[in-house]
């Protein structure tokens, strides 16, 4: 039977992963580099589903599924005090360009 | 084959849409373009019988999170021409390298699992079974998730309260 | 998928593509004239018997118009806005129910069925949200952030009342809903379903659901953000011909996708209000002509009954719209944030009260919360005073020689049953209160 083995899934879950990474380090809009955040966590959501998909015991399986929940409701909640703070910033400072916003540096 | 085939389209996708996050220099297309791949995403977690989990993503990822993230874009007016700025030239070349780095650390694990054979259970991806074992064995972790989106709620309209001068 | 699924697929398919598309048409016609007969006028009645042929009047109309792209706007997004707004109202049908016969309904009986329209319907804040935005143009703007907001805003409260709906049913597979509205009401009643709206839970969750399905598809009262006398026309502002008729399109689809879905989840789907099973096993038994004519019957009457309710609730939408005021903006998010999410809480806080101590705990809540909604309500009321003023009248201008001053005009308060003699001109009584 042709299925899909799992390391496609986990090598697509390692480069969306990288990407994201990528994008955290090189994109200087904190917006954008929420959105590379989101996409290296769902990264880690296709991780987890493959290895549930994978799993002999029944308990295990559903647990993978329950933790993927929880990450999805974490970064719900991440993401909203996150652009919370962004938009604070940007009412004091009339920018968000994170490399201008770095007052506790010097 | 089918399935092949189908998970090769979303698989190409999926990347194609993860490189025009980074690649893009409008937040707005960036957006637009994230919420395609949380789609793609999701019809792959359809593949790995989690149908709960991948409709879950499509309400709450792309249906409620991105839309938070475009109101966020289009109230601070950062899609115009104006707000986009060059990024640095030194930080590509580096972070591209160290993406590469831990791309080669983690394939090389991947390829590890190789023997492992799939058990779809498609019982174990309902909502019956993830419920029940989110009110039994997992009851703890809930309510802090509950919690913690609590004060995720309280926080942000702290946050982004304008103080009355 | 073998070779029969998918042709069984297709025609699944392309029966509700084919009813919302043909619908259509009806709707709209159906929507100005029942909107012109509440205002006391005729509407559209020129084209056609009856004015039928209004709407591809005026589908011509706009496919002919010149399609104007403002400058500065952002091509693609605003080429791809419409179309972002008319997929989801188009697919959100795919897992309704409209017969008990599995080849031919639902699209998808997936087991996930009832979130998946919970999902189409949260992409379909989209559209207008990018319409906006794209449109380069502040009002445009305004009105698609206030769209979507309003959508998102309600989702919520629209989540709760399908919670009930999932709770009550106990799956939310949408086929296992209608089957369990199947069920003899109240568990008592051979001869009547038990449709979820019979229940005080689904009756509170089919009022919260039913309005939260009017600010859903951005229908009066909640049409702020394309109201035509406010915002110009909001997000719609800078599109013509096609791309118009699509947003216009999808959102008289969307009306009739949540009308199913209501019909679905708290009116009993495609089954009707009274139990012809024993008619028709009876008709069987007696054989002859009754057979083909019970199997006939039988075929027929849930697509019938579906329409029905579906043609039902498309005539509440429009009755709601000629009837209602247009909520401001600030009140409609009171109501989405403050009234209905506490009310859907409370409603499935009182259905769980249902499932763990039965239904007479369950009776008790609702009477207590109707209670302190009456004690709540009274206690707001305005204080009103009886009183009458009797106003000085002027005498005649004709009659006047001087100009008048302020002392020969003036009011005085009287007690009840008092007359008062003016000097010359008979009082005005204006009673108040």
């Amino acid at each position: 039977m042709a299925t899909v083995p799992a390391s496609a899934y986990l090598t697509l879950a390692a480069f969306l992963f990288v990407i994201g990474a990528a994008g955290v380090l090189i994109k200087r809009n904190p917006i954008v580099i929420f959105m590379c955040i989101e996409l290296m966590l769902n990264a880690v959501n296709l991780t987890f589903l493959t290895f549930a998909f994978h799993q002999p015991d029944f308990q295990v399986q559903v647990a993978g599924h329950v933790f993927v929940l929880f990450v999805i409701g974490v970064a719900a909640a991440e993401v909203a005090i996150g652009l919370g703070i962004i938009v604070a910033i940007f009412r004091l400072r009339e920018t968000i360009d994170i490399d201008s916003v770095n007052l506790l540096r010097e | 084959m089918a399935e092949r085939l189908f998970f090769f389209l979303c698989a190409l996708i999926a990347i194609s849409t993860a490189v025009g996050v980074v690649a893009s220099r409008n937040p707005v297309r960036s957006a637009l373009l994230l919420i395609a791949n949380f789609l793609c995403l999701a019809m792959l977690y359809f593949t790995l019988t989690a149908p709960f989990i991948g409709i879950i993503q499509v309400i709450i990822y792309a249906g409620a999170i991105m839309v938070l993230f475009l109101f966020v874009i289009m109230l601070l007016n950062l899609g115009s021409p104006e707000a986009q700025q060059q990024e640095r030239e030194l930080r590509r070349p580096i972070a591209w390298l160290l993406a590469l780095g831990l791309f080669v650390i983690l394939v090389s694990q991947v390829f590890l699992v190789v023997g492992a054979a799939p058990n779809p259970q498609p019982e174990a991806g309902s909502a019956r079974a993830i419920g029940y074992a989110m009110f039994t064995q997992w009851s703890f972790p809930l309510l802090i998730v509950a919690v913690l989106l609590t004060v995720g709620v309280i926080g942000s309209i702290l946050l982004a309260r304008r103080r009355s001068m | 998928m073998t070779l029969s699924e998918l042709g069984w697929a297709l025609v699944r398919i392309a029966i509700m593509l084919g009813f919302l598309l043909g619908a259509l048409p009806l709707v709209i016609w159906f929507e100005r004239r029942a909107i012109a007969w509440f205002q006391d006028r005729v509407g559209p009645n020129r084209l056609g018997p009856f004015g039928l042929f209004q709407p591809i009047a005026d589908a011509v109309k706009l496919f002919f118009k010149e399609e104007i792209v403002p400058a500065d706007a952002d091509r693609l997004i605003w080429s791809l806005a419409p179309a972002l707004s008319l997929f989801p109202a188009l697919v959100a049908a795919a897992t309704i129910p409209w017969g008990p016969n599995r080849l031919l309904t639902p699209v998808a009986d997936v087991e996930i069925g009832i979130l998946y329209f919970l999902a189409m319907s949260s992409l379909a804040a989209y559209g207008v949200l990018l319409a906006g935005w794209s449109s380069n143009n502040k009002y445009s703007l305004l009105g698609g952030l206030r769209a979507s907001a309003q959508v998102i805003s309600y989702e919520l409260g629209m989540g709760l009342a399908l919670a009930t709906a999932i709770v009550a049913s106990g799956s939310l597979r949408m086929t296992e809903m209608v089957a369990v509205q199947a069920e003899p009401l109240w568990g008592m009643v051979p001869f009547l379903h038990n449709w979820l709206l019979f229940t005080p839970w689904g009756l509170v969750g089919a009022a919260l659901f039913f309005i939260c399905m009017l600010a859903e598809t951005n229908r009066a009262p909640f049409d702020l953000p394309e109201a035509e006398s406010e915002l110009v026309a909001g997000y719609q502002t800078e599109y013509s011909s096609m791309k118009f008729a699509a947003f216009f399109m999808g959102e008289y689809m969307a009306m009739l996708t949540i009308s199913g879905i209501m019909t679905t989840c708290f009116l009993g789907g495609y089954l009707a209000p009274v139990n012809w099973s024993p008619v028709q096993s009876l008709a069987e038994s007696v054989g002859g002509v009754f057979v083909p004519l019970a199997w006939l019957t039988g075929a027929l009457a849930p697509p019938f009954w579906f329409l029905l309710k579906i043609a039902g609730l498309v005539y509440a939408f429009v009755w709601v719209r000629a009837t209602l005021l247009r909520l401001r903006y600030d009140q409609l998010m009171n109501l989405g944030w403050r009234v209905l999410i506490p009310l859907g809480l409370v409603n499935l806080a009182l259905l769980m009260v249902y499932l763990m101590m039965g239904w007479l705990a369950a009776l008790v809540g609702y009477a207590l919360m109707l209670a302190v909604y009456a004690l709540w309500a009274i206690q707001r009321l305005p204080k009103v005073e009886h009183r009458r003023v009797i106003l000085y009248a002027e005498p005649h201008p004709y009659t006047r020689r001087t100009a008048p001053t302020w002392e020969q005009n003036g009011s005085r308060t009287v007690q009840e049953g008092q007359m008062e003699q003016t000097h010359g001109a008979a009082p005005t009584e204006v009673v108040d209160g």
